[in-house]
């Protein structure tokens, strides 16, 4: 649990130019992280990739906040 | 692979991320001992670009924004590149766009904006450039141009939509560039690519459900990857491929030739 935190935080500060601190359950990719559509596609890619899994669209869709990734990978 | 392109400049335009295919083809070019030049549309994918240019054993490599949908900003560009780089080799195009809803249902429920806006950045920027690199007199006897087409463009692809109908008119337009062209000892190609997992990729519904359809049915029993079309690239690029101008290559494990 804590590690797939540890390892999404990573990925998504990497990706988006932001400080790893600000990253955290709540933080809405859009909103408070300052991603634009592309980037939150690219986002999904490198967390593919990560974890090896498969996000179809519609679940790609549905994700807003940094908990939703990581409540999306524990469910895998 | 062995092939030479030392001493050579090539364009490359459309990388957004490691994952483009622009991106395997410069790959395959620097690997060759090519030097390189690249451009970007957007303002959010400069820096982008610049870390992977960056990464590239070679000094300083030129990054221009070309944004294709402003003819200016086309001249700017390639004034610049020809400033800077003086003559050029080749130019690998590799850039498209359409809205995302686009790509997804019904082809017939495509809008006028929708499918002139995909014909403009797909189809239409090949001419335009070509044209720059004309007036600028900036590419070299036995120069090339290549750029990417799928499968889309010549079959129904489901999803595809606006952009196989963009791509249709990008092939075609492969081989009037060629006819013209062909006069100064230019040639023009096409590659049609298998489907790779990009950032544009992802843009087109269901796309996981084509690379799943590459593994059951293309006769390699796989899709191919940003190198082997960027090996194809730098081979249309040398003089290896000197007798070869307004054809479209397929490299995509053979799925083009699968019937059922």
């Amino acid at each position: 649990m804590a590690d797939t935190l540890e390892r999404v935080k990573k990925i998504v500060a990497d990706h988006l130019g932001v400080d790893e601190a600000n990253v955290n359950k709540d933080a809405t990719f859009k909103e408070d992280l300052g991603a634009d559509s592309l980037d939150v596609v690219e986002l999904v890619m490198e967390l593919e990739d990560e974890f090896d899994l498969e996000i179809s669209d519609e679940e790609a869709e549905k994700i807003q906040t940094v908990g939703d990734v990581i409540n999306y990978i524990e469910k895998q | 692979m062995q092939l030479s392109l030392k001493g050579k400049t090539f364009v490359v335009m459309g990388v957004a991320n490691k994952r483009s295919i622009a991106w395997g083809a410069a790959e395959s070019l620097a690997e060759a001992g090519a030097d390189l030049v690249f451009t970007y549309g957007q303002q959010r994918t400069e820096k982008s670009v610049r870390k992977l240019a960056d990464s590239l054993d070679q000094q300083e490599p030129l990054v221009v924004q070309c944004d294709v949908t402003n003819d200016e900003q086309i001249r700017e560009c390639f004034a610049k590149i020809k400033e800077e780089a003086g003559t050029i080799h080749g130019v690998v195009h590799s850039l498209a766009y359409a809205k995302r809803e686009e790509l997804e249902g019904e082809y017939l429920n495509a809008t006028r904006e929708g499918f002139l806006l995909a014909q403009e950045i797909s189809a239409y920027s090949f001419t335009a450039v070509a044209k720059a690199v004309k007036e600028f007199d900036l590419m070299t006897e036995g120069g090339s141009f290549v750029t990417m087409s799928y499968l889309g463009a010549e079959r129904i692809v489901n999803n595809y939509n606006v952009m196989g109908v963009a791509k249709a008119s990008l092939e075609a337009s492969t081989r009037y560039l060629a006819n013209d062209l062909g006069a100064d000892d230019i040639r023009v190609n096409a590659i049609s690519a298998g489907p790779i997992r990009t950032l544009a990729a992802k843009g087109v519904s269901g796309f996981n459900d084509t690379i799943k359809a590459m593994e059951e049915h293309a006769p390699l029993r796989r899709t191919v990857t940003q190198k082997e079309v960027g090996d194809t690239t730098a081979f249309l690029m040398s003089g290896m491929s000197s007798g070869i101008t307004g054809e479209v290559i397929h490299v995509d494990g053979g799925y083009h030739a699968y019937g059922m």
